[in-house]
């Protein structure tokens, strides 16, 4: 059996970014396992601008910035095997994986970097009975098949559910000579990015309706047209608000949800409100030596939070090959994500094996305005920071510092909340 | 006075920008985090730009398609017709990122460019 020093499961900006900080650190023997036919993920397929600014201080397309960590693989000469498909990862960590040239083969991996990305989530999204005539996608399937194959799934289309890449198409649909009816929104705001509510919505005037759900599909082997309608605030259908549009295509994008079945394989444990595994301050997950980063972990909006978090998985791993790794001495701090905060990543801390400083992300579950993201050490309040707005579709951080974390050696809980002004 | 609410789409944190116009000056713009949406707010209320990004097929290479967009923002008024001076454009593989793909679109002096490589089949 092959052996390595780290082998990373997916070949996306995630997998990219944990293998160029690991080699950077000094780790030579590093395996990239990719399905695709190409490395950089879904970015290869996101040509909008709006990625890098933060890494790279310069506003990129998905393609640019996955060619420049393309680029960095390939001057560090790390390996990678691309049409090669992870079928397994055991508790002791022998990845199982098949590709066409060498068939199934197993590889015994010292630690394994999980960075398989996320899929849509579609079903129960069209929670109606009735045909499922052609002509009803997921919206990033549209957005594959448009951007990498240049074919056009319709004419005439509704989106319902208004998560990024839903908001992404309208724009991109509507530059391809489709007029793009209507977004409809479940809830009473909007999954995306405010930022690309503007420019894809506002500014081709795509109305967006919140509190709006699919209530009716027409068509037989075709779509010809769907009936959205208001819902009360329990999510049910308002009668008398129905309105009937004419199209031939229907989008989904109704939400991301990470793709952990190999990690569940593993025995690694999992948030059930991410979807992706429990890490410590170090990325790791329940099982020594088993790292997480990117959207596998916790689905992200701006690829720039999955470099950064990915080249410290990458780091962490390293250090953890070479030995270098600080001891956790047993002491162990727990987060408490309460009153909006929905999660937090990571979960527990190791005070002693912590860097000295630590970026904690999380989630709101709710539209707060005039807000303060507060942290309590027990229950002492540490610091609060005023937002004018928080959203659960844009992802929050706080910063820990190592020094403060052992200046309180009783420290148990650190609560992350979102208190009104 | 006038107050004008925008978010900044300066990249995906999207500011909240709150820009305070005085006879038809910008006199305070606030919200932002970075220089950024200062440049951009006081752009958006007075000559609001957009960068285009699209596809164009791509013949001989090993996909169909290469990504582009326009080297710089263009006005807003000139998306369409950016999008339309791609229209029926076919490329020969090898294309490389940054190769020009349509020069000056329409008129706005800026340079279409591509986004991707694609290798020859
Ligand atoms: C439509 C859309 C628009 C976005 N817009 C922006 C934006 O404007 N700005 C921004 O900063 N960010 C944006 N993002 C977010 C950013 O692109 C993602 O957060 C980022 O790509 C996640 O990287 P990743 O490596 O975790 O996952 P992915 O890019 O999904 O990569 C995962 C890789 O793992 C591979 N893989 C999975 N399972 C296996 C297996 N079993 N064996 C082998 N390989 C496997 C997959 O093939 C894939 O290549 C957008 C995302 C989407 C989907
Ligand atoms: S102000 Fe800066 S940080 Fe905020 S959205 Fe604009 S570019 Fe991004």
């Amino acid at each position: 059996m092959k052996a390595y020093d780290i082998v990373i499961i997916g070949g996306g900006p995630a997998g990219l970014a944990a293998a160029v900080s690991a080699k950077e650190k000094g780790v030579d023997s590093i395996l990239i396992l990719e399905r695709d036919k190409e490395l950089g993920g879904i970015l290869n397929q996101c040509i909008h601008n709006g990625f890098g600014l933060h890494t790279f201080k310069e506003e990129l397309t998905g393609p640019e910035y996955a060619a420049r960590f393309i680029k960095q693989v390939l001057d560090l000469g790390i390996e990678y095997k691309l049409h090669t498909m992870v079928m397994d990862i055991s508790h002791d960590k022998v990845v199982t994986a098949m590709n066409r040239e060498e068939g199934m083969f197993t590889i015994q991996a010292k630690t394994v970097i999980l960075a398989m990305g996320c899929r849509e989530r579609s079903r129960g999204a069209l929670n109606i009975p009735g045909y499922r005539p052609a002509g009803i996608y997921s919206a990033g399937t549209a957005q594959r098949l448009v951007n990498r194959e240049g074919f056009m799934p319709g004419r005439e289309v509704v989106i319902l559910g208004s998560g990024d890449i839903g908001l992404i198409m309208a724009r991109r649909m509507t530059f391809e000579g489709a007029k793009v009816k209507v977004v409809a929104e479940l809830m009473p705001y909007s999954g995306g990015l405010k930022r690309n509510i503007v420019q894809c919505l506002d500014d081709y005037g795509i109305p967006l309706k919140l509190s709006h759900t699919v209530v009716e599909i027409r068509g037989k082997e075709r779509l010809t047209g769907i009936t959205i309608a208001e819902v009360d605030s329990k999510g049910k259908p308002i009668p008398g608000t129905e309105e009937d549009y004419d199209c031939d295509t229907l989008l989904l994008s109704v939400g991301l949800i990470p793709e952990n079945e190999l990690s569940r394989g593993a025995g690694v444990e999992m948030s059930p409100i991410t979807s992706g595994p429990l890490v410590n301050e170090s990325l790791e997950t329940n099982i020594e030596g088993v790292f997480a980063c990117g959207n596998v972990l916790h689905v992200h909006d701006l690829v720039d939070f999955v470099s950064e978090e990915a080249g410290a998985a990458g780091r962490n791993a390293a250090a953890f090959v070479m030995g270098e790794r600080r001891t956790s001495q047993g002491r162990e701090i727990k987060l408490n994500p309460i009153e909006g905060v929905r999660y937090t990543v990571p979960s527990v801390i190791h005070p002693d094996q912590m860097d000295d400083k630590l970026t904690v992300r999380f989630r709101v579950g709710n539209v707060y305005k005039n807000c303060y993201i507060s942290v309590y050490f027990d229950d002492e309040r540490i610091s609060r920071r005023k937002r004018p707005v928080v959203a659960p579709g844009e992802m929050e951080e706080i910063k820990l510092e190592r020094e403060k974390l052992l200046s309180y050696p009783d420290l148990k809980t650190i609560t992350v909340k979102i208190e009104e002004a | 006075m006038e107050k004008r609410e925008l978010i900044c789409i300066g990249c995906p944190l999207g500011c909240p920008v709150t820009v305070t116009i005085e006879e038809g000056q910008v006199v305070k713009v606030e919200g932002n985090t970075c220089k950024r949406g200062d440049d951009y707010a006081r752009k958006e209320v007075t000559n609001p730009t957009r960068i285009v990004t699209s596809t164009v097929t791509v013949e001989g290479g090993k996909d169909v398609t290469v990504s582009v967009k326009t080297q710089s923002d263009v006005p807003k008024g000139k998306i369409f017709e950016c999008v339309k001076a791609l229209k029926g454009i076919v490329v020969k593989a090898p294309v490389h990122i940054g190769d020009v793909i349509v020069a000056n679109a329409a008129d706005t002096g800026v340079d279409i460019v591509a986004t991707s490589n694609v290798d020859e089949k």
